[in-house]
């Protein structure tokens, strides 16, 4: 692994280009939370070809559902919910820009596609590394679906929020390598 | 008879429910670190460290260690002359659950019907195991369990003449087909025997166990330390991502079973291996 790559959103296909998978990295900027239920709606809107409430050009979708705010702080524990959920759906957003996703485990074969085709990444945060993920998250702002609770789409401001490539635009796919470099056959 | 009063059972829950969630054990945070120092792979070794580091963090208690925190399981042991005063048992710790939740910000993470999925926004009910045992004290173990690891679980009715191999089979093929989704590295919670029920309580009961701790039974210690072994094999690794630390431990738990069945079962714990307990 090489040194730490910090990255800023909205994202470049050129920067988008550099990463690869395996890379750490730290993101400042804009990031939009959104997990199952968003998704759908999102997708309905599309669908419909209707505008979506928030616009993810270039911006990253972290697949989470906090824990309660304490008052003073942004956020609870942040960390990532299971990424296969959204394997539907991530696609989807990518064709209309969306520059990737955050979350935990392996996508399958249609998003891995979809990063390809549209010059985008697929990055995962620590399961279970919640709270030090939270202390990256400055700011949180519901944007839309308030409704749907510790679903709603809300904006984060992250400075240095820790993430790993999973799987790039290149086709690589860290679990793929990892688990054929480290398992061991009797 | 001694009497215990629902409400004191409701407020020590309350501070269980808490407690697990915010402070990691130190069996498991030992076995991190020693984990960390055998681990190959470097982007092994960064996850288990951000994974130590938010142990610290969830310390301070301003955010519990993981934003899931859980279906509160309960493995109560009920003294045969304690009486409970005021409500029955389970509406006690339901109480308890319902404030622990709310006083300490932890997420509510259940729905009321498995199909219409209403949030109950209390995080109850939980789901609880009584057993009754002799004298008067009453002990109550929370084991708040996340939803990514608990649905990498499975029970596997096997024949007997799968035997041994069948089940270390079994098992070590559950783990691979899990592969990154139960947030590794696990604990891994086998349950041999019984019936089809029992033998996946038994599953679960055996991640009560402290990491490293060996089942007494010589001929289950050792399949336990054969199955971490073949585990760790995988490759897996931190968060899926490859690499030695796949398992932090195996716990078997069996029980006496009919001539005709083998029953066999895996629960998956994630690496925020939660459990407390208080004896009242
Ligand atoms: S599997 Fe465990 S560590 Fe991972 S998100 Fe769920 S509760 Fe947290």
């Amino acid at each position: 692994m090489a040194e730490v790559i910090k990255i800023t959103t909205p994202l470049t296909d050129d920067q988008v280009k550099k990463l690869h998978a395996g890379d750490s990295v730290l993101i400042t900027g804009i990031i939009y939370t959104a997990r199952d239920a968003a998704h759908k709606k999102l997708v309905d809107l599309l669908a419909e070809g209707k505008p979506l409430p928030v616009d993810l050009k270039g911006h990253l979708v972290y697949y989470v559902g906090p824990s309660p705010a304490r008052p003073g702080k942004p956020i609870g524990s942040a960390g990532p919910t299971t990424s296969g959920r959204m394997n539907a759906y991530a696609p989807k957003l990518l064709a209309i820009g969306s520059k990737g996703m955050i979350g935990k485990g392996e996508m399958n074969a249609g998003v891995a596609e979809a990063l390809k085709k549209n010059t985008s990444v697929y990055m995962v945060a620590v399961g279970g590394a919640a709270a030090l993920i939270a202390k990256s998250i400055k700011q949180s702002k519901v944007v839309a679906y308030e409704e749907l609770g510790a679903e709603a789409i809300a904006e984060l401001t992250v400075v240095d929020f820790p993430a790993i490539v999973a799987q790039d635009c290149h086709g690589g796919n860290i679990y793929q390598e990892g688990i054929a470099k480290y398992g061991i056959k009797d | 008879m001694r009497e215990i009063a629902a409400q004191t059972i409701t407020d020590q829950v309350a501070k269980l429910c808490i407690d697990a969630n915010y402070f990691l054990g130190k069996d498991v945070l030992d076995s991190l670190n020693a984990a960390l120092a055998k681990e190959e792979s470097p982007t092994g070794k960064a996850i288990l460290e951000q994974i130590i580091e938010n142990a610290g963090i969830a310390q301070e208690g301003e955010f519990p260690m993981c934003q899931d925190t859980g279906f509160s399981v309960f493995f109560v042991e009920l003294g045969q002359e304690v009486l409970v005063t005021g409500k029955t048992l389970e509406e006690a710790i339901t109480e308890g659950v319902r404030k622990g939740y709310g006083e300490g910000y932890l997420r509510k993470s259940i729905v009321s019907d498995p199909l219409q999925r209403v949030n109950t926004k209390d995080n109850t009910p939980p789901v609880v195991w009584i057993e009754t045992v002799p004298g008067s004290e009453l002990k109550i173990t929370i084991a708040p369990k996340g939803g990514g690891s608990e649905n990498m679980s499975e029970v596997n009715m096997l024949n007997p003449s799968d035997g041994a191999e069948g089940v270390k089979n079994f098992v070590v093929d559950k783990v691979r087909r899990a592969g990154s989704n139960p947030c590794p590295p696990i604990v891994v919670g086998v349950g041999i025997g019984g019936t089809f029920e029992k033998v996946a309580w038994l599953a679960k009961k055996a991640l009560l166990r402290p990491i490293g701790d060996r089942n007494p039974n010589p001929f289950y210690a050792a399949m336990e330390e054969e199955l971490l072994e073949r585990i760790n094999k995988l490759g897996i690794g931190p968060q899926g991502l490859g690499g030695r630390t796949t398992a932090l431990d195996v716990h078997v738990e069996v029980y006496p079973c009919h001539i005709a069945s083998l029953p066999s079962a895996v629960n998956i714990q994630c690496h925020a291996c939660r459990h407390k307990s208080v004896v009242i």
